[in-house]
């Protein structure tokens, strides 16, 4: 356990907690725009090929260096992407406080998303890690960059929902 | 049976499903187009820059490691064992001075030379190879290589064309275009469809379905059919450019074509107009380059973003599609950022790109149980098969088929070509 870990009190880790709970829960709902207000209002996010990262290439499959890119992109799949019809399930693992870099928090946690088309078949989609930094903005903690880190760089037929 | 008479007509305007499910078919795909007379997309030299570096690759099944020697000469080599058929270089990428199986050690050269065996001559002399063991016919197959601007290609094949030919002068000219200047690799993304790989190459020359199917297209104005465009083949017909002018239409006329409520604003209202903004690099206008490549490479200008995707089979009813991203070693970093950002309109969570995973799965899926219906490809006539100065065209596909066909042996007396 690193010293920041040990250093935060049993409330601010209940906050991270639910903080990710609430995270995965809004997408598997697809509310997007609840989703979109626990980022902060300068953030970044970015989904990443674990082959990418471990190159050190800056492509991702979804680059949003900016909250207006992440807002376009909301807009775009509520306005005019079609996809495989199908709902999410996040399981989210308990995340890991890694750091403090000046006021955010390092933090880290592994996910699972399981899509389940119309007809009932569920199939494992996604699993990666969360590597975040999460910031205390208007009385509450909030994701300032979050990078996804995708395991399963082989995307199974389309991305169209985040992750 | 597979042969001449499951086409119902001679131009390729109605192609059997089968096609796409035929166990058949897939098997002399393999053998006769990817193991056959064709030039397939390796890789870019800008991958492997020094020497011993190497990738992993696929020309159609076939397992391949492009390598450079420590001359600087590229070469390309079947990645199967002599011995016993092992995959012999497991990584991606990386460096190395030799290939070497780890099932029993046969190791070999950078150009494919069988270099070494483990006991050989046996221990204290008993059991290993018979002397007259000829190490030199035991070597990893070399595929020819051609490089057209450092954008590789290979052929297994003896008696194909020089690449040159193979690609012609329209299609030749577009890879000299997109790769006229060194290239820097942004990085990869992969997709898995649940679809036959010939739904996807048939897909990138499909002009028609870009603007109806990808409808971020129409509604931020980045690419109507109104524009001024087409298509281009060469002379065979086998590949194709989907080309398309930037701003060559007026929003008046795409609310005509398209109904004011498809077009429903221009990409100013985006929070992030940068994201389709086209910033003009070349004399031409093109803002849309889509070069297909029989049997398998797509060379792709979308806006700003460039991109390689090779269309690898994976059995009859999968396909992965294995994009490189790419920028120029000269772009500035606000370029390279640019271009970064436009990375969000292709790939498996692409903008623009998405909806051809879910298209062609559900066309995958629901021509499966009747192999002897067909699909109708008639946009922009059917008969002759010629290049378009139109975009509501599918004439490409008939091409594609066309080639198809005289490649597997099934073209049928009369036929268009």
């Amino acid at each position: 356990m690193t010293e920041a870990a040990a250093g935060s009190s049993a409330g601010d880790r209940f906050a991270l907690y639910d903080l990710f709970a609430v995270y995965g829960a809004l997408i598997d709902a697809a509310e997007f725009d609840v989703w979109l207000s626990l980022f902060a209002a300068t953030c970044t996010y970015h989904i990443v090929p674990r082959e990418n990262y471990e190159r050190r290439l800056p492509a991702g499959l979804v680059y949003c260096d900016s909250r207006a890119v992440l807002e376009d992109r909301i807009r775009a799949l509520r306005e005019a992407n079609k996809y495989n019809i199908h709902t999410d399930r996040h399981l989210i693992g308990l995340p890991r406080l890694t750091g403090e870099e000046g006021e955010a928090k390092l933090v880290e946690a592994p996910f699972a998303v399981y899509q389940t088309d119309q007809e009932g078949e569920t199939r494992l989609f996604a699993t990666g890690l969360y590597r975040d930094r999460i910031v205390v903005e208007a009385g509450g903690l909030k994701f300032r960059d979050k990078l996804v880190l995708l395991d399963t760089f082989a995307v199974p037929s389309l991305l169209a929902t985040p992750l | 049976m597979l042969n001449a008479a499951i086409w119902p007509t001679f131009d390729y305007s109605r192609v059997p499903y089968r096609l796409y499910h035929d166990p058949e078919a897939y098997q002399r795909e393999q053998e006769r187009i990817f193991r056959g007379p064709t030039w397939n997309f390796l890789g870019l030299e800008a991958e492997i820059p020094n020497p011993g570096d190497f990738r992993t690759t696929y020309v159609g099944d076939t397992p391949v490691i492009v390598n450079r020697d420590a001359n600087g000469t590229i070469y390309a080599l079947v990645n199967r064992c002599a011995h016993r058929g092992a995959m012999v270089r497991r990584e991606m990428s990386g460096n190395a001075g030799e290939h070497t199986c780890i099932y029993h050690q046969w190791c070999y050269g950078l150009d494919g030379r069988l270099k070494s065996i483990p006991f050989r001559r046996g221990i204290r002399g008993k059991g290993g190879l018979d002397p007259s063991f000829d190490m030199a016919v035991h070597g990893l197959r070399k595929l020819r290589v051609a490089s057209v601007n450092g954008a590789l290609f290979g052929t297994l094949a003896d008696d194909v064309e020089p690449v040159e030919d193979y690609l012609g002068a329209p299609v030749l000219a577009q890879l000299r275009r997109l790769f006229e200047r060194p290239v820097t690799i942004l990085g990869y993304n992969r997709q898995r469809i649940r679809a036959n790989w010939k739904l996807y190459a048939e897909n990138t020359r499909d002009n028609y379905h870009a603007s109806l199917l990808h409808e971020f297209l129409v509604t931020f104005g980045l690419d109507r059919s109104t524009q001024v465009g087409g298509v281009k083949m060469d002379a065979r017909h086998r590949h194709n450019i989907t080309w398309a002018e930037a701003e060559s239409d007026s929003p008046e006329l795409a609310q005509e074509a398209y109904g004011a409520a498809r077009v429903r604003s221009n990409y100013l209202s985006l929070k992030e107009p940068e994201l389709v903004r086209f910033r003009r690099e070349r004399a031409d206008p093109l803002n849309i380059a889509i070069t297909s490549v029989f049997p398998s490479a797509v060379f792709v200008q979308i806006s700003n973003s460039l991109a390689v995707r090779q269309i690898r089979p994976r059995g009859i009813d999968e396909v992965e599609i294995f994009q490189t991203m790419l920028g120029y070693a000269d772009d500035p970093p606000d370029l390279t950022l640019h271009r970064l950002r436009q990375a969000n309109l292709v790939g498996p969570a692409g903008l623009v790109s998405m909806e051809d995973g879910e298209a062609i799965e559900i066309a995958h899926r629901a021509s499966k149980p009747d192999r002897d219906s067909t699909t109708v490809i008639e946009l922009g006539g059917a008969g002759v098969i010629s290049d378009r100065d139109y975009r509501v065209t599918d004439v490409p596909l008939r091409g594609f088929w066309s080639y198809y066909a005289e490649l597997l042996g099934i073209e049928p007396a009369g036929a268009v070509r």
